[in-house]
């Protein structure tokens, strides 16, 4: 058992199926959005704040939010474990590697509070 | 025909250097690149290599030829290199070179030892064998032929990036070979010591391992039967 306190889940299991959930998530999402693109009568601004005033599309947004970010995470965390260890830099990859993951987190975090004002701040 | 031969002695060389030899392969026949091989030490016996039963079965002789790993014993001349090419031997790849085409198997053999590659069986033995059904035994055909060649596991870069975590494909075939024994009976705390972010979902999927096995078996296939067991345990 390899321990690794960074990944998002702990478990390998839990972050492949995160992974792969959210993956599907959004995927609905994007082929949601597209179709009432498509489909729209008339495109403009009212009827876009429509579509996403509507407490459907806002809790569906911000679901796939959720998604995107945890997606991201595993995707990011297991790139940054792959490349950014000592076994490519030397002794300075794990310092590297903590503040890369650090920096792309904290601005994971900010996307998706960011995310969740323009979906849900009125 | 010419041959590049990957040099290095760490006790005198200060960096590795590819080496060429004219080696003359007799006409109308179809070497293994192990033939060529010997054929090129006699003419510089310091070319070091492993070797043994120069029949497939002992895994000696897994080197990185032209760019794919494989076994030099069973590796004809015309599939490595063609006709009018030059024949590449390096050393296989992501492990630490002792000299010349001989590298040090540890990393890997520490990965296979954690698989515990043995059968664990906490009931009283029974006064003959344990049985197993043909439908049992079955389900161990594509796992136990493995021969440790490393050929898979030195070919994936999972396992190049992380050698400390990942336990390769190798290893994770032989992981599965037990999982799947019907005697064994210590299935949850094999599965348990598998499921953190890197022993077996490190795995990418790339099938480099299915692609240079010389026995023509498939660990991403092992690897995925080991993920749905830990689905059906943990979720």
């Amino acid at each position: 058992m390899v321990t690794s306190v960074t990944s998002l889940g702990r478990s390998g299991l839990f972050d492949w199926m995160a992974q792969r959930l959210s993956a599907l998530i959004l995927l609905a999402w994007t082929v949601y959005l597209a179709a009432r693109l498509l489909l729209a009568q008339e495109l403009d601004y009212a009827s876009w704040r429509a579509l996403f005033d509507a407490p459907f599309m806002r809790i569906f947004s911000l679901i796939a939010l959720l998604s995107l970010c945890a997606h991201a995470w595993i995707g990011v965390w297991t790139v940054t474990t792959d490349y950014l260890n000592t076994a490519h830099l030397g002794r300075a990859g794990t310092a590297v590697r903590l503040l890369t993951q650090a920096a792309c987190a904290l601005l994971t975090l900010a996307y998706l509070l960011w995310g969740a004002r323009i979906f849900w701040g009125g | 025909m010419l041959v590049s031969i990957y040099r290095y002695n760490p006790e005198q060389d200060s960096k590795p250097a590819m080496q060429s030899i004219e080696v003359e392969v007799p006409e109308g026949r179809d070497l293994m690149v192990l033939d060529v091989l010997e054929l090129a030490k006699a003419k510089d016996p310091s070319i070091t290599y492993r070797r043994s039963c120069r029949e497939g079965v002992c895994g000696s002789d897994g080197m990185n030829i032209n760019g794919v790993n494989g076994l030099a014993c069973v590796t004809p001349l015309s599939k490595a290199a063609g006709p009018g090419r030059k024949l590449v031997l390096r050393p296989l790849p992501g492990l630490p070179v002792i000299r010349d085409l001989v590298v040090d198997m540890t990393q890997f053999y520490k990965q296979f030892e954690k698989v515990k590659p043995y059968l664990i069986n906490d009931k009283t033995p029974p006064a003959t064998e344990r049985l197993q059904s043909p439908q049992e035994r079955e389900k161990l055909d594509g796992l136990y032929e493995c021969i440790l060649c490393a050929c898979c596991t030195t070919s994936c870069p999972s396992f190049w990036w992380n050698p400390d975590k990942f336990i390769g494909p190798a290893g994770l075939l032989q992981s599965y070979r037990f999982l799947a024994d019907s005697r064994d009976t210590a299935t949850a705390e094999r599965l348990a010591e598998l499921d953190d972010p890197f022993s077996v979902f490190r795995c990418r999927g790339i099938m480099n391992c299915v692609a240079v096995c010389p026995k023509g078996l498939n660990p991403t296939r092992a690897i995925g039967k080991i993920r749905n067991m830990l689905i059906e345990q943990g979720a």
